[in-house]
């Protein structure tokens, strides 16, 4: 096996996402036949390939100066808290973080 | 076939319009009347705005009526895809975790085809956070192909492209991260168009993989799309990654002849796996591309096969990061779990999210993962740079490449759902140009003998969008001749 059970938990918890048993156990086959699939990239020689995170980089086309440091009003935050699932006035509110 | 009495072009709206033969009030009534008889058969749309539709046409309409010149788009009916924020328009992603998320604001995308004069209709189904090959990843059911109801539209835009290949829309956006335009197209039977990376502003839609997303759209005929690629193409201030480059006038070289034109025949995109059926197609329509005068030249592109690898590696890694935002507090869902923050965190997202996007998550977070970064991520980043690279030597030979858009037509659905590694599959012919950032587009080419739609995939270099669109224009007017159905 590619992956093991505790690695899917571990990974499930570094991405907050609860899983019931059931998932836990069928994950970890999917992502092992995935994985697996994966692998056939270890016969691909990159020893001298430079790794690539923006595909148009080398053309210069894309973002190539920043803008004017201008500011710009943004009062959209009655908006963006009407979609909150728990807001009071200016703030979101989340369940109490700091013990006392 | 669900009946659609006439397919719109937009063309045919605005000399209607012009005419005064139909009002854009009518022509927005009579796409909704299809829609509700339609739309509980396909689930094409998961959402529709009427007001805003109807205050658009009356706006042409009044400038019909004071004689005004038209928008491009003047009273084209449009879908949108439902990971493109709409202001005030339910936008869901096709997810439980945004089932009640009102944008606050409107895409660059559409406030561009509104301000052209477009009516937008309303909202399509996809698969979740645009996660699939086949839209049965929508936690709102799956679409159904409209040339045959048994089998899947194709995904992730799978909504957008049942939406206009039956007739319920004029033309559609949608959005293309590893195949989720050109695929659905080819098996909807109509021109889909992924634009070269970074051509059309992603300010607005909601992110997949950000190297990877593209905007593009799903039309009857190539010439709109190259209308609707005029139109949303060019930089926007609020996209940073917005190209700079101008936009040519697509319109302009779509008649050109194309005599002359070296189109790249990569051997690598007809190995076994494909359809027969398929195969025969595309044979026919290079011939006729042949016949129109263009050359073509066999090419080697090797490390075609392991994009689907490579994809899957940089996609799942930027989704789980993308993904994270997701947490109960600012937007969509909050479940409380045990009422600590992290139990909030993780119950929202666990039961937020369907099972696809909780499988690309724990890939993308393990691949991302300490000890596995350097054999997973830095491996697919490099990858990456071999399979574009393949492109790029291959632009230095030729104009275009030429491909079957899926090895596949429509499959049926559920026929694919239980195996994730077959559906990822469903995208190998589409995912190495994703990668490589180029431009596509999947233009019909025919029908197997089960009256399935084949796509017939045209590649061109970074920008490349005029010659793309050039050779799908000279293809689409041939191919009833090459005895090519549509």
């Amino acid at each position: 096996m590619k992956i093991t059970r505790e690695e899917v938990l571990k990974v499930a918890e570094l991405a907050h996402l609860e899983l019931t048993e059931a998932e836990v156990t069928k994950y970890q086959q999917q992502l092992d036949s995935i994985l697996e699939y994966i692998a056939k990239l270890n016969a691909v020689d990159t020893s001298k390939v430079e790794p690539m995170a923006q595909v148009l980089a080398e053309t210069n086309v894309v973002n190539p100066a920043m803008r004017e440091d201008v500011v710009i009003p943004c009062d959209v935050a009655k908006d963006v808290l009407t979609q909150a699932p728990d807001a009071d006035g200016k703030y979101f509110k989340v369940p109490k973080v700091i013990e006392r | 076939m669900a009946a659609s009495e006439k397919k719109w072009t937009i063309g045919a709206v605005r000399a209607a319009l012009t005419a005064k033969k139909i009002s854009a009030r009518e022509l927005t009534r009579d796409h909704y009347a299809q829609i509700e008889r339609d739309n509980p058969n396909l689930n094409a749309f998961l959402a529709l705005c009427p007001e805003r539709a109807y205050a658009q046409a009356d706006k042409i309409d009044a400038m019909v009526g004071r004689g005004a010149e038209l928008p491009a788009l003047a009273g084209v009916p449009v879908a949108v895809k439902d990971v493109i924020s709409t202001r005030d328009v339910t936008t869901t992603c096709g997810s439980k975790i945004l089932q009640h998320y009102v944008p606050p604001y409107d895409a660059t995308v559409v406030t561009r085809l509104e301000a052209a004069g477009a009516v937008i209709l309303g909202k399509t189904n996809c698969d979740e956070f645009a996660m699939g090959s086949s839209n049965e990843n929508s936690a709102y059911g799956p679409v159904r192909n409209p040339v045959a109801p048994d089998r899947v539209p194709g995904g992730s835009s799978g909504g957008s492209a049942a939406a206009v290949s039956a007739g319920m829309a004029t033309a559609a956006l949608g959005t293309d991260t590893g195949g989720s335009i050109r695929q659905p197209g080819a098996l909807c039977g109509i021109p889909a168009m992924m634009p070269t990376y970074g051509r059309v502003s992603r300010y607005g839609l909601i992110a997949l993989a950000s190297s990877l997303d593209r905007i593009g759209p799903f039309t009857n005929t190539v010439s709109d799309a190259a209308t609707i690629m005029g139109l949303i193409a060019g930089r926007d201030a609020n996209d940073s990654t917005s190209a700079l480059h101008d936009v040519p006038d697509y319109s302009v070289s779509l008649d050109r002849p194309v005599t002359g034109l070296r189109i790249g025949i990569p051997s690598e995109y007809f190995g076994p796996g494909m359809d027969p059926a398929v195969r025969h197609n595309i044979e026919v329509g290079i011939g006729s591309l042949e016949k129109l005068g263009c050359k073509t030249v066999q090419l080697k592109m090797p490390h075609t096969d392991y994009a689907i690898a490579v994809y899957y590696i940089l996609l799942t890694a930027e989704a789980s990061s993308n993904l994270a935002r997701y947490d109960g507090v600012r937007y969509g869902l909050r479940e409380a779990g045990d009422g600590t923050l992290m139990g909030m965190y993780r119950a929202t997202r666990g039961r937020g999210f369907g099972a696809e996007v909780k499988r690309r998550i724990i890939l993308g977070t393990y691949v991302l993962s300490a000890g596995y970064y350097d054999a997973y991520y830095r491996k697919g980043q490099q990858v990456r740079e071999l399979v574009t690279r393949d492109f790029r030597e291959a632009f230095m030979k030729v104009d275009a490449i030429l491909t079957p858009t899926s090895p596949v037509p429509a499959f049926k659905l559920g026929e694919r759902t239980e195996d994730p590694l077959a559906m990822y599959l469903a995208d190998i012919y589409t995912v190495t140009g994703s990668l490589a950032g180029v431009p596509g587009i999947s233009v019909p080419c025919g029908k197997t003998p089960d009256g399935l739609p084949v796509g017939l995939q045209i590649f061109g270099p970074h920008f490349g969008e005029a010659r793309v669109l050039q050779i799908a224009n000279a293809f689409e007017k041939v191919r009833a001749e090459s005895g090519l159905e549509n």
